[in-house]
């Protein structure tokens, strides 16, 4: 069935497995790229697993499309090796690495109509006319485009081309699907949508590993297993999405992902049993989640701004005071900004006081310890 | 509506565009080009002492000369033009989609054959591959040859070599322009998806590219169909095109009303040439 010359598992060969737990494990080892005397991207050790889904994200310049873009061979690693599954594809053209990719202009071919451009991959690797057609049925009917089979690109909106795209790369079963800051093009609406969307395409392809690039973390927090959050060309912090949301290892972690405030204070009493250790602010005793810090050490007390509430209760036992500087009300939500000590604290809230504080009124603020993490003062990477 | 009435009456007031305008272009084209081709298709159907004369535009239009040198007019700008093409594409792909350092520079390199006379290149042609040329003496040195064994440039192929020399940049010009505006998502998704890079040209570039390829191929069609410095610079023997015979007609042999039936053929060849073209550009949308 297929001409392929591939030394791995050809995608044609997947097939028999079908993509229900068909995905390949992603493995970088030890992989920089660099161009000329420029790395950008530093020694890059991590691991996708089958069926995970890891998001890259980080500022621009930070290697994560670099990343992405070794793994589908645009890129020649300076150094260390990709496998995917059990084959090294470092030195494999990207034709011949089983992969779909997904990029942010949807790059469909415009003079093909729909079915063709999805359609392509399985031509290029010589399936035979009754697979292609019904693979392209399934991919078409899995984005839900079906009906759209003989329209052309330009007769299509963002979102729907964007569909396309993802049929086209889903339609040659590839072991790990690349996707390059897809969304990006698409307005805040549509953009909201397809990060469902594809949330419930990967619910029904458990199997397919993804490498999902963005830089916009509401979407890398929707979508991830994992997320590894990219800096300068390396990765400064790498784990499952909830913990690393919840538990970030440094600072740029916790203001990068997701608000956060982070209050200077110092350690009282290191983490005990239960992980948890005292803090002071000012007058103000903490209990905070710990790591191993010791009892002196300089830290940050990281808090999300929707973890501060204005009113106390069983749990929210620890307390600050901050001066109300601003109030912005934003239908669903009130953002309120506060001094803290000089600190800026803001906090997300869905419920206020009937009695809402004035601007300049010292307003007491309650949080969980479960809540809180602290961080390394020193360690902004 | 009463005030949208009156703003708009002024501007209806105003005054138009000078008409006169067009009549400095039109009567400058009438002087230098339309007049000459009248008087040049007017003389076409008169002998030399001003008397109507159909029937010597059958006797040259069934002329042994007239046929062969229509023949060979065809045959020299349709291979010329083929292989200006395939020149033009091979570099052109070379140029835009293979990395490497001063592509920039032979871009431009190239492009200027575009601005040196024709016959140029044909004379560097017969000190290259002339009976004297380095090529003939250098083998002829090797190989201790009596004769020059390359012997090409006057014939057909050493008029096609040099029209393929001179107008492949005319190929080159727009499908450079076209290649920078292929999304290279399309050729980096072509080519994650499974197809190898003959494939990705066929199918993803070359679409692309048709726009530039006819305007380019009609473009050297026209200019080697009415090509004349080269075919007469090399003056190989019995390659005579519709051009050359005009110039032998009218100013070797002063047989004018000759060489204004041959030229009239050549205009209408040329303009029929310039309509397919005009007519496939229009359907393409170029």
């Amino acid at each position: 069935m297929s001409a392929v010359a591939f030394t791995g598992p050809s995608v044609m060969d997947i097939d028999a497995a079908k993509i229900r737990g068909a995905g390949s494990n992603v493995h970088f080892d030890k992989v920089s790229v660099a161009y000329g005397a420029h790395v950008v991207l530093h020694p890059l050790t991590l691991d996708i697993a089958p069926g995970e889904i890891l998001a890259m994200i980080g500022p621009s310049g930070s290697g994560k499309t670099t990343a992405l873009r070794a793994v589908a061979g645009f890129v020649r690693p300076a150094s260390g090796r990709i496998r995917i599954g059990a084959t090294d594809v470092t030195d494999l053209p990207p034709y011949e690495r089983g992969l779909g990719m997904v990029v942010q202009n949807y790059a469909l071919f415009p003079h093909m109509r729909v079915e063709d451009n999805v359609a392509f991959g399985l031509r290029a690797q010589g399936a035979n006319k009754a697979l292609i057609s019904e693979r392209v049925k399934d991919a078409l009917a899995t984005v839900g485009m079906a009906t759209f089979a003989r329209r052309y690109p330009r007769e299509l909106s963002g979102g729907q081309q964007q569909r396309v795209a993802i049929a086209r790369a889903l339609a040659v079963r590839p072991r790990v699907l690349l996707l390059d800051e897809p969304l990006s093009a698409l307005d805040a609406q549509i953009r909201r949508n397809m990060v469902e969307e594809i949330a419930r395409l990967h619910r029904s392809l458990p199997g397919l590993t993804i490498l999902y690039v963005t830089h916009d973390q509401t979407e890398a927090l929707t979508l991830a297993d994992k997320i590894a959050i990219m800096r300068d060309g390396r990765v400064c912090s790498h784990g499952p999405t909830t913990e690393l949301y919840r538990r970030p290892p440094n600072r740029f972690t916790a203001e990068f992902l997701g608000r956060a405030n982070l209050l200077p204070v110092t350690v009282a009493e290191a983490a005990g049993p239960k992980g948890f250790a005292t803090a002071r602010h000012g007058d103000a005793v903490l209990t905070g989640a710990g790591r191993d810090e010791k009892a002196g050490d300089k830290s940050l007390l990281c808090i999300r701004p929707q973890h501060l509430s204005l009113t106390a209760d069983s749990e929210h036992t620890n307390r600050i005071v901050g001066t109300l500087s601003e109030v912005h009300w934003q239908g669903e939500l009130t953002h309120l900004v506060l001094d803290v000590d000089g600190t800026p604290v803001r906090v997300s809230a869905t419920k206020l006081p009937v009695a809402l504080p004035e601007p300049g009124a010292k307003v007491p603020l309650f949080f969980a310890p479960a809540d809180t993490s602290l961080l390394p003062e020193d360690a902004s990477v | 509506m009463s005030e949208a009435l009156a703003i708009a009456a002024p501007t209806a007031r105003k005054r138009e565009p000078g008409r006169l305008w067009i009549v400095p272009p039109a009567a400058l084209l009438a002087l230098l080009f339309f007049y000459p081709l009248a008087l040049i298709i007017r003389q076409a159907f008169l002998d030399d002492s001003g008397v109507a004369n159909v029937a010597e535009i059958i006797r040259v239009l069934h002329s042994r000369f007239f046929v062969n040198a229509l023949i060979n007019t065809v045959t020299i700008s349709v291979t010329a033009t083929a292989g200006c093409l395939i020149v033009g594409l091979v570099l052109a792909l070379i140029l835009a989609f293979v990395p490497f350092p001063g592509s920039g520079f032979i871009a431009r390199l190239i492009d200027t054959f575009i601005a040196l006379p024709t016959f140029l290149v044909t004379l560097a042609f017969t000190f290259l591959y002339g009976s004297a040329g380095m090529l003939n003496s250098g083998l002829m040195e090797a190989f201790s040859l009596p004769l020059p064994p390359v012997d090409f440039l006057y014939s057909t192929w050493g008029v096609v070599l040099a029209e393929v020399t001179v107008y492949t940049p005319f190929i080159l010009r727009p499908l450079l322009a076209a290649f920078s505006l292929v999304d290279r998502g399309q050729i980096e998704a072509a080519s994650v998806l499974g197809a190898r890079p003959f494939r990705i040209v066929r199918q993803i570039i070359l679409p692309a590219a048709i726009p530039a390829l006819i305007a380019g191929g009609s473009l050297c069609l026209l200019l080697t169909v009415n090509e004349f410095g080269i075919v007469l610079f090399i003056g190989a023997k019995g390659v005579i095109t519709l051009p050359l015979l005009i110039y032998g007609k009218a100013i070797q042999e002063s047989a004018y009303q000759v060489a204004c039936i041959i030229a009239v053929v050549n205009i209408a060849l040329s303009l029929g040439l310039f309509g397919l073209y005009r007519f496939a550009a229009g359907r393409l949308g170029v």
